[in-house]
């Protein structure tokens, strides 16, 4: 389950959001870069506090104003990919993954066979002496999903996971992480600017502008002409092309 | 024919490079002139006579022994300091900002005076710390009272400005793996600002090793007690020369040790970045 009910004032607007997805799932936020999409991750993962409001993940509830709830970012148990990664660049590939793990007493044993068992499939075994500093982008991307998937999260946070990426590692980093989403089955928020990763991932998908959720629903109810500029904006190019074609 | 151009281009530009060349040469040699002539009145044979000298023995050992205390004070004391200072927004910042930095331009001997007046028999603090059979002036520990309040500035300035530089993400990130604001702080960002750490520690141990003005006012000179190199130097001075310049070479050598080894730190943390 999520299910995100808050409101803070920021510089520029007011936050305000209301999104219930009772059956958990992967939830995307999407919208123009400053709408306050990664402040929601951010307040979900517990390094922002909101002004009032709820936010309940699965069983657990992470914030409420109103009971005065409030549990520590690192007793969240959530699982946060940033938008640049945020790797250790003092750390290896392999002390970046089993950072969490180690955080958590977890006896070393298990803590190798964790990560073999995570980054083989991924091809990083390979990598796993390096310095993260030293790794491609989409390396870097599967590291840091790693590292945020090995401590079992509660919820997955995902911020713009694919902006640093060129176009064609996008495409395939993007199945490679529906398969990961669909595998870890555990709720997952991601942020993006990109419908066509919102396409690929949401199960519900927000947009949101200023603040404020101005759309919502499946791939479906949101790929629809004439409902909102930002989603016609996609549509340019595939009017241009049929005219082409009819043409 | 591009060679000639090249040529031509640079011959505007000839005059003020021979003046910058005569500054740099003059600036040079205003500092490598003393120190050459001190090396050159010490041969190494006088040196290691000079190192049996009991004077010269027992101001390295206690020049050593202060500073590496001092140092080890500074950066427990130095470093929540400077985190606190490079992060965080509390009313008074400013403050405690120029009260830490006022000993890089306060003059040694008011450092030492005002050391005196705190903690001397008679002083603010003193006096009652006498009235409990607590002597601070003139024992070991002025000497390193001293040191650190001369020195603690180079810790300060240098770990606040590598926190600084630090950015939070990486921070979050361990928050969000489950790592409490101790484990983030001792696990991620001491060792990302590390290289700021340890330049700032090596320069204070440097500058507390090198204190003379407020260690002679506050701790007196009293050999083995609280005659460190510097102090050592300038009591040598009166009557036995060689001693005098013997500590001086040390100190020389010592300081070359601590730059190289900050530009070793700096050449290796702009190699990573």
């Amino acid at each position: 389950m999520i299910d995100i009910a808050v409101k803070k004032v920021l510089r520029d607007f007011t936050l305000d959001v209301n999104i219930l997805m009772p059956e958990g799932g992967t939830l995307v936020l999407l919208g123009e870069n400053g709408a306050g999409k990664s402040t929601i991750l951010n307040l979900v993962a517990g390094l922002m506090a909101p002004d009032t409001g709820h936010i309940r993940i699965g069983g657990d509830t992470f914030v409420d104003t109103a009971t005065r709830t409030c549990i520590p970012a690192e007793s969240r148990g959530t699982g946060y990919v940033f938008q640049d990664y945020a790797l250790f660049p003092h750390m290896t590939v392999y002390d970046n993954i089993a950072y969490g793990l180690r955080i958590r007493h977890i006896p070393r044993d298990a803590i190798d066979a964790r990560v073999r068992e995570l980054a083989g499939p991924l091809d990083l075994l390979p990598v796993c002496e390096e310095k993260a500093g030293s790794l491609s982008g989409g390396q870097r991307q599967r590291v840091a999903l790693l590292r945020a998937l090995a401590v079992q999260p509660k919820c997955l946070l995902l911020d713009e996971p694919f902006s640093a990426l060129d176009v064609r590692t996008q495409v395939q980093v993007r199945q490679e992480l529906k398969g990961i989403l669909a595998a870890a089955k555990v709720p997952a928020i991601m942020v993006t600017h990109d419908l066509r990763d919102a396409i690929a991932l949401g199960d519900r998908i927000c947009l949101m502008e200023q603040g404020k959720i101005v759309l919502c629903g499946d791939a479906d109810t949101i790929l629809q002409k004439g409902k909102h500029p930002f989603i016609d904006q996609f549509f340019i190019g595939t009017c241009k092309k049929e005219k082409d074609n009819t043409g | 024919m591009t060679i000639t151009i090249e040529r031509i281009c640079m011959r505007g530009n000839l005059s003020l490079r021979i003046l910058v060349a005569i500054l740099v040469i003059i600036a040079v040699l205003f500092i490598g002139i003393p120190l050459g002539a001190l090396l050159l009145r010490v041969p190494p044979a006088l040196l290691l006579v000079s190192l049996q000298d009991p004077v010269v023995l027992d101001a390295l050992f206690l020049s050593l022994l202060t500073a590496s205390i001092s140092t080890g004070i500074v950066i427990g004391f130095g470093t929540p300091i400077a985190y606190i200072n490079a992060r965080c927004q509390y009313p008074g910042k400013k403050i405690i900002d120029t009260i830490t930095d006022l000993p890089v331009v306060l003059p040694p001997a008011v450092a030492g005076l005002a050391l005196l007046m705190a903690f001397g028999r008679r002083g603010l603090v003193g006096q009652y710390l006498n009235l409990m059979g607590i002597d601070i002036a003139f024992t070991t520990i002025a000497v390193i009272m001293a040191q650190v309040f001369v020195a603690s500035p180079f810790y300060i300035r240098q770990a606040r400005t590598s926190f600084a530089g630090i950015n939070r993400v990486y921070e979050h990130a361990a928050r969000t793996l489950g790592a409490s604001p101790l484990t983030t702080f001792f696990s991620v960002t001491v060792p990302l600002a590390m290289t700021g750490i340890l330049s700032g520690a090596v320069m204070t141990f440097a500058r507390a090793l090198g204190e003379f003005g407020a260690t002679i006012m506050f701790a007196g000179n009293l050999q083995g007690k609280t005659q460190t190199m510097p102090l050592a130097i300038y009591g040598a001075l009166q009557g036995d020369m060689d001693s005098s310049l013997a500590l001086a070479v040390i100190l020389v050598i010592i300081s070359f040790a601590v730059i190289i080894v900050i530009k070793i730190l700096t050449e290796k943390e702009e190699a990573v970045s």
